[in-house]
This record gives C-alpha cells, sequence and structure tokens, in this order.
C-alpha cells in the first residue's frame, strides 16, 4: 500500500514533486507575508510607546489605531 | 456595501476571521490531499500521473481569477480614484504570482511523462508565461516608484493591459492547435471528468481559494499598517 502510494506506478518522482514544490511555495510565501506583517507591527509597537502621553489620547482615539492595537502588546498601555 | 470596503471596518474582519481561515485551509488541504493522492482513481491513459492535475489546474484557476480582478479593480482605481481598491490590487499580486509559477513548474513537470518534454512554446504554456510577466511587472511597478500615485497609475495600466491576456488564456485551446486538452470543466458545457476526479479537483480548488484569502488578508493588514505607521509620524 504505501509502496503504491510512494512510486505510482513509476510516476511518484513526478508527482510527489510537484505537491512538494507546491506545498513548499505555500509555506515560502505563508512566511514571507507572515514575516513583514510581524515587522511592521513591531515598528508600530515601538512608534506607539515613544509617543507622549498626549499623542496616545489622540491616537487611541482613532478607530483604525485602535483595531492595530488590540492585536499588539501596544493595548496593554 | 462600500462601507465594508472601508479600510477600518476591513481591519476589524481581518483581526477576527485570520485565525479561523488558517485552521479551515488546514483542514480542507489535509482533506484534499488524502483525496488527491490516496482516494482519487488512477487514468486508463495517464496512469497516476493525472494526480498532478489536482494541484496545476486549481492553481492555474486560482492565478486566472486573481489577474481578473486585479485588472477590473483597476479600471475603478483609474476611474473613481478609490486608494483603496489599489491596497486591495497590491495585496492581491503575491498569492496569483505564486500561483502562476506553481501553475507553469507543476505543468512543465506533468509535460514530461505525458507529452515528453519539460516545456513547449504551445498557445496555452506561452500564455501563461506571459501571464506571469504581467504579475512580475505588476509587482515592480510598486518597488520601481517611489511617488505611490506613479505607481497606483503604471500598476493600473499593467492590470488593464494584461487583461487582454485573459481571454486568450481561456480560448487557446479552441483558437489553435495546442499539446493542451480542450477544458474539461465548464460551467454551460457539460463537464467531461468523472465525479471521482472532480471531488478533489474541487476540494483542493477550495484549499487553494481559502489560502489565497488568507495571504491576501495578511498582506492588506500589513499595508493598512504600513500606512498608519506614517500616519503616527504625523502626529
Amino acid at each position: 500500500m504505501i509502496n503504491e502510494i510512494l512510486f505510482m506506478n513509476g510516476y511518484g518522482l513526478y508527482v510527489w514533486s510537484s505537491f512538494i514544490f507546491t506545498l513548499s511555495c505555500f509555506g515560502i510565501l505563508y512566511l514571507v507575508v507572515k514575516t513583514h506583517l510581524v515587522k511592521e507591527q513591531k515598528k508600530f509597537e515601538s512608534k506607539f510607546n515613544a509617543l507622549t502621553t498626549e499623542k496616545v489620547h489622540l491616537a487611541k482615539k482613532q478607530d483604525t489605531f485602535k483595531e492595530i492595537l488590540v492585536t499588539s502588546s501596544a493595548s496593554k498601555i | 456595501m462600500l462601507n465594508y470596503l472601508n479600510p477600518q471596518n476591513f481591519l476589524k474582519i481581518i483581526n477576527k476571521i485570520q485565525k479561523f481561515i488558517l485552521i479551515l485551509f488546514l483542514l480542507v488541504l489535509a482533506l484534499g490531499l488524502i483525496e488527491a493522492l490516496v482516494l482519487s482513481p488512477e487514468d486508463y491513459k495517464q496512469s497516476d500521473s493525472v494526480r498532478i492535475m489536482y494541484v496545476h489546474v486549481p492553481a492555474a484557476w486560482i492565478s486566472l481569477g486573481i489577474f481578473s480582478v486585479i485588472s477590473f479593480l483597476s479600471f475603478g482605481i483609474l476611474i473613481f480614484k478609490n486608494k483603496n481598491f489599489s491596497l486591495i490590487t497590491k495585496s492581491l499580486a503575491p498569492s496569483g504570482f505564486v500561483f502562476n509559477v506553481i501553475a507553469l513548474v507543476t505543468g512543465s513537470i506533468w509535460g514530461k511523462p505525458t507529452w515528453g518534454t519539460w516545456w513547449a512554446w504551445d498557445a496555452r504554456i506561452t500564455s501563461m508565461l506571459l501571464l506571469a510577466l504581467f504579475y512580475l511587472l505588476f509587482i515592480l511597478s510598486w518597488r520601481v516608484f517611489d511617488d505611490s500615485n506613479k505607481a497606483i497609475k503604471y500598476s493600473s495600466y499593467i492590470a488593464i493591459l494584461g487583461l487582454i491576456n485573459i481571454p486568450i488564456i481561456k480560448f487557446s485551446v479552441d483558437w489553435w492547435t495546442t499539446l493542451h486538452q480542450p477544458s474539461s470543466v465548464n460551467i454551460l458545457k457539460d463537464t467531461t471528468i468523472h465525479s471521482s476526479m472532480l471531488f478533489p479537483l474541487a476540494i483542493m480548488t477550495a484549499a487553494f481559494a481559502l489560502f489565497s484569502l488568507l495571504i491576501f488578508l495578511m498582506k492588506y493588514n500589513t499595508e493598512l499598517i504600513k500606512i498608519k505607521n506614517k500616519g503616527l509620524d504625523r502626529l
């Protein structure tokens, strides 16, 4: 059974390489996009933490800032 | 309706559904892989090499679909000057390009045992390669121009120009003699593929669509945070 799945009547190399290539592309794309997202979130957090109290109140009033803060550790401030 | 396209509302939705889509994608992909690699039957002519279809065809469909959406939204960008559309097109392009590359590479791997060659300059393959070039130009236009208005304008032109290539890809197998067979899955005509193969194909297509949605949401989220980072500088 396992041999049948692995060798696939002599086409195993073609079939498995196609699936492995596809899944590798998925993994790489996910990691690249996730890394960029985390990087931008961290940049936002550090900039937000550097703001003065007055500016923090101003930023927290804006809806979009609130949404980003919910998903970042800056929300604990 | 347009209220839902507002970036603020989008961000609320993104944060809620991102994890849910990731889990759903993994479940559907696992089911699709079992169906495609184990449960689906081999083809009477192509034997087990037909299983490549379960990654090749969905990748080609999704890359075509994404580029079509990018092109139509580009009309919206140029006509209505809607900047949110440009954020959406920019966020859609990476997954569309990767699916295009997957379709080309897996097609090449499938070509070797089926046609005896890795590559042929037939109409379908050449037009798919052209689509990859349009994707590449679209993505590069965002990197080349520092001025975002210029990047929006030129990326939109590229996407609209690339729209001409979409019907060429679709009908290339009917208009020219190619190595590819005519389409087996049709909406308006009868589908000529057996349900035992159609089912895994549908599941894999759903998995690929969920993955492209996940990547789009993550990329869109990143783009919005980038804008807000600039906004913080101006506070």
